[in-house]
């Protein structure tokens, strides 16, 4: 794994996804959600909800959060933790903005 | 590297602008007489502040005032300036430039410092005369020039140059529009409050601002005449300044064969790929960054002539930018990241009254961004502290509030901070109302409550910013008399009620979530998932047609219009009106659900059909299927009109007094896609044996001889609540009426996600009658205002997005059946 090479494959340009919003990446063994705030930052996260398999794109994102739509846990963008009182976690990817385009690691995302 | 060599060394620099001048002014300084020096400048002109050129524009400065190195600077220093040569080639063999005028010069060190080029954006017509970029005192002078003639100007771009730019043509008396292509102005430097002031205040100088919009052509016989958007509009312009951007100036350093990427490669002491050529100043890429401000040209600067003087020191590392725009009477600062999250904290200072906005973004202790609006005095303050890395943890509290509040031993009990004040402090910024005037209305009138306290001075009446001080003075005049009333806030990120909100979004006629934060004094930057859908439906509800529906801030389900289910496929509940339906819609029915699988179907008990299990990406295929044979969405995943349930009424049963189904259908062809603050469903009963359920609804009618009972605020959920009645009408036509009339005084004073029943017992049965059964006047008002917000939601969501619209929300970014093969290093 550590020594796994890297390439960062491109998903097209940022503004593809809408500001506190996210899109879903598919790919082999997982959908992925990559979530863009609305400091343009933007994160990737395995797309299911730690508590019951929620489809966290869907969600409403809200600072460098999403909450689930299905029971309304707050997932912390960057970690994939949940936040207050519960405890989980969602798997996060690495994801990287280069001349206004989002690339994601596929030696990592696609990784089982 | 040899030490100092007794014959001279030859420095030849390419750009006579910021970055060399202030390179040069170091170099001297350390190292004096090092160097023969010759500088090509293609500009014809000295050394002159180009930050500065603004003020030029807009008649406050002139040239004189802004040059930064006179003649006589270059002639004390030995430079030769050749004014108005342009290097053409660098021979990196021969070590020799040849500029073209055709003069070739010898280096020992060479230094590109082509600083950068203004962006034209490549449309048709953007060679036209009358078509402009901002950047040198060219420019300048082109744009005073149409200015002194007067008319349209259009300004492409919303960044700090563009706003400059159309300050200053405003005034000089053009009529000036911007047009950007972003939804808020300086989107790089600003979030989107402090964008929501700076856009109030372009606009209070009569610029008009059109964001979210794409330039396709610039139109014109001969000279510019209009510029034409991408919606269809075209916007008359005698001038058009082109800010959209800059770009490096790398084409010499590129022929010469140097590393070029976005802008001339560099190390961290800002040697190319060549060593005896280095870079400076915008032109350059250092660390993947290309820089357009000033602040890190210079610091380039100091560090590149530190390693011309000879001097080994710590190389240049990039630099945090501060933006500053130069608008008078505009005061914006804004500096660092300000991203946000789990890891930093933010501290919110909103005045409304007084435009201020400030932000201030904190990682482990340590500021990491800042964004100013209204009050910038402590900009340079916050950057320092951002430079330095600075513990700011000790001061948190305070923060926000500047350096002059700092080292004071800041008082952290609000009730004992507000007894300290003087008599004369003021409290309620919008109202002008003092600590002594609320005390002493406290005091005469025996005032004990928040609500009294504002009807009688008027204090957190308008804004309501200040609702927590005046409770702290209520507390500190009362002591333990006072008890706090048990007022809700929204939520986390303001002090205000609902309802208080409702009631400022209309008064203040705030019409947008940004408008709403900012006016409200909001304590958080974007709100969170409990404000931001309630604000987006009291911003729907008041303002029906003009306010633009903000999606991420809708649930899932009424952004994608469909129910999302526990496995993350959506449902698809076609409208069936009144519960009918015919052989051909159920023949559609049966074979849509064939062709696309669908995994159940289901009766509802709301008389219509349910497809389950139904994957995101399938939903636009099976809507276009229900479209064409006649369907539409029933709007079962909404907070609005859910269906309206009938019996069959007097058209066959032996009972039946009135056409229920017919009155159900005419209902739900009213109400329907009305946005609610929460769910709504009614039913028709065609006689008191009531088969439709209609005295659980939120409305329903039940039908007798005479006419129409109207039954409200009934509910078989999670409460069960039988209706109560409301009155009688005779007619179907007055039945439509007060129904209308009903929901739409719910759509207007609910609380968002307040069912009916909940809204009927806070405002009373008896006000709700008196209103609508009672008077005629306020009943047909309310119906109007009904219908004129039923004009904005006439078209079936699914077929618009049928025909394309959000279609992003149906598919994915990408989809990867295999891993493709890393591309080639």
């Amino acid at each position: 794994m550590t020594d796994a090479k890297q390439y960062w494959f491109d998903l097209g340009p940022l503004s593809a996804i809408p500001k506190r919003g996210a899109r879903t990446v598919q790919v082999p063994r997982r959908d992925i959600a990559v979530f863009r705030t609305a400091n343009d930052e933007v994160f990737a996260l395995e797309n299911r909800c730690p508590h019951k398999g929620g489809p966290l794109s869907e969600g409403i994102v809200h600072g460098r959060k999403v909450a689930c739509p299905l029971h309304n846990w707050v997932i912390d963008l960057e970690s994939g933790n949940a936040t207050g009182a519960d405890h989980g976690c969602a798997r996060s990817f690495p994801i990287k903005i280069e001349n206004e385009r989002v690339f994601i690691d596929m030696g990592v995302a696609a990784a089982p | 590297m040899t030490s100092q060599v007794s014959q001279r060394r030859k420095l030849v620099v390419v750009g006579n602008g910021m970055a060399a001048g202030r390179m040069l002014e170091d170099l001297f300084a350390r190292a004096p007489g090092a160097y023969d020096v010759t500088i090509f400048g293609a500009e014809p002109r000295v050394n002159y502040d180009r930050i500065m050129l603004s003020p030029v524009l807009s008649g406050e400065k002139v040239y004189e005032d802004i040059v930064i190195h006179g003649d006589g600077w270059y002639a004390e220093n030995g430079i030769d300036l050749k004014r108005g040569e342009k290097i053409v080639a660098i021979d990196r063999a021969g070590r020799t430039v040849t500029s073209s005028a055709g003069t070739v010069v010898a280096y020992d060190e060479l230094v590109i410092a082509t600083g950068s080029d203004p962006f034209v954006i490549p449309v048709p017509g953007n060679a036209l005369p009358g078509v402009v970029t901002f950047r040198d005192l060219d420019d300048v002078e082109k744009m005073l020039a149409a200015a002194a003639k007067g008319g349209d100007a259009v300004v492409i771009g919303g960044g700090l140059l563009g706003l400059e730019a159309a300050a200053g043509l405003a005034q000089k008396g053009m009529k000036v529009t911007v047009v950007h292509l972003m939804p808020i102005l300086m989107e790089r430097q600003l979030d989107q409050n402090a964008a929501y002031l700076l856009k109030k205040a372009i606009e209070k100088r009569g610029i008009t601002i059109e964001t979210g919009a794409n330039t396709t052509a610039i139109l014109g016989d001969g000279k510019v005449e209009a510029i034409k958007l991408e919606d269809g509009r075209t916007l008359p312009a005698d001038l058009v300044v082109m800010a959209v951007g800059i770009r490096p100036n790398a084409a010499l350093a590129k022929s010469a064969g140097l590393a070029v990427e976005r802008g001339i490669v560099v190390d961290d002491h800002l040697a190319t790929s060549d060593p005896a050529i280095s870079a400076v100043g915008e032109c350059v890429q250092h660390r993947g960054q290309c820089y357009g401000l000033v602040a890190p040209l210079y610091e380039m600067g100091k560090v590149l002539a530190a390693r011309l003087a000879g001097e080994t020191g710590a190389g240049y590392a990039g630099s945090i930018t501060s933006t500053k725009l130069k608008v008078t009477g505009v005061d914006l600062f804004s500096a660092g990241d300000f991203s946000e999250g789990d890891d930093t904290d933010e501290v919110v200072l909103r005045d409304p009254s007084r435009g201020v906005y400030k932000r201030v973004i904190l990682r482990d202790g340590r500021i990491v961004g800042a964004v100013l609006y209204g009050d910038v005095a402590d900009g340079s303050w916050y950057f320092d502290l951002i430079k330095k890395q600075a513990d700011v943890s000790e001061m948190r509290e305070t923060l926000i509030y500047g350096q002059a509040f700092q080292g004071g031993g800041a008082a952290l009990d609000p009730v004992a901070a507000v007894a300290a004040l003087s008599d004369d402090a003021e409290i309620c910024g919008c109202n002008g109302v003092s600590k002594g005037t609320i005390v002493a209305a406290i005091t005469a009138k025996g005032l004990t409550t928040l609500d009294e306290v504002r009807a009688v001075t008027k204090a957190s009446a308008s804004c309501g910013q200040c609702t927590a001080k005046v409770e702290a003075v209520l507390a500190a005049t009362l002591g333990d008399a006072y008890a706090a009333a048990s007022r809700k806030p929204m939520c986390k990120c303001t002090d205000l009620t609902h309802e208080e909100v409702r009631e400022r979004i209309v008064a203040k006629e705030l019409k947008s979530v940004p408008a709403v934060m900012q006016e409200l004094g909001w304590k958080t930057s974007c709100g969170c998932p409990s404000c931001r859908p309630a604000l987006n439906y009291y911003l729907i509800a008041a303002w029906p047609g003009e306010y633009r529906d903000d999606l991420q801030s809708r649930f899932v389900n009424e952004r994608l219009h469909a129910n999302i289910q526990k496995d993350g496929t959506f449902s698809v509940v076609p409208r069936m009106w009144g519960g009918l339906t015919t052989a051909a819609e159920l023949k559609a029915i049966g074979e849509i659900a064939e062709k696309h699988q669908v995994p159940l179907v289901k009766m509802t008990g709301g008389q219509r059909v349910d497809f389950l299990g139904i994957p995101k990406e399938r939903l636009t295929a099976i809507w276009k299927d229900l479209n064409d044979a006649g369907m539409v969405s029933g709007h079962a995943y909404s907070k609005g009109l859910r269906t309206v349930k009938t019996c069959v009424g007097k058209s066959w049963c032996r009972f039946g007094t009135q056409d229920s189904m017919g009155l159900g259908v005419k209902l739900e062809k009213l109400m329907c896609g009305s946005w609610t603050p929460a769910k709504v469903k009614l039913a028709v009963s065609g006689c008191p044996r009531n088969c439709s359920e209609a005295t659980v609804k939120d409305i329903g009618v039940i039908c007798v001889d005479s006419g129409y009972d109207i039954h409200i605020a009934g509910a078989a959920g999670l409460h069960v609540r039988a209706t109560d009645l409301l009155g009688h009408v005779d007619t179907e036509e007055e039945a439509l009426e007060v129904c209308a009339a009903v929901l739409q005084a719910y759509r207007e004073g609910a609380v968002y996600l307040d069912r009916l029943y909940k809204w009927s017992e806070k405002v009373g049965l008896d006000t709700i009658r008196a209103r609508i059964i009672d008077d005629l006047a306020e009943r047909r008002a309310l119906y109007d205002r009904f219908m004129i917000s039923q004009r904005a939601v006439r078209k079936d969501p699914w077929a618009e997005r049928v025909a394309g619209r959000e279609l992003h929300e149906f598919m994915p970014l990408a989809k990867l059946d295999i891993i493709p093969a890393p591309a080639a290093e």
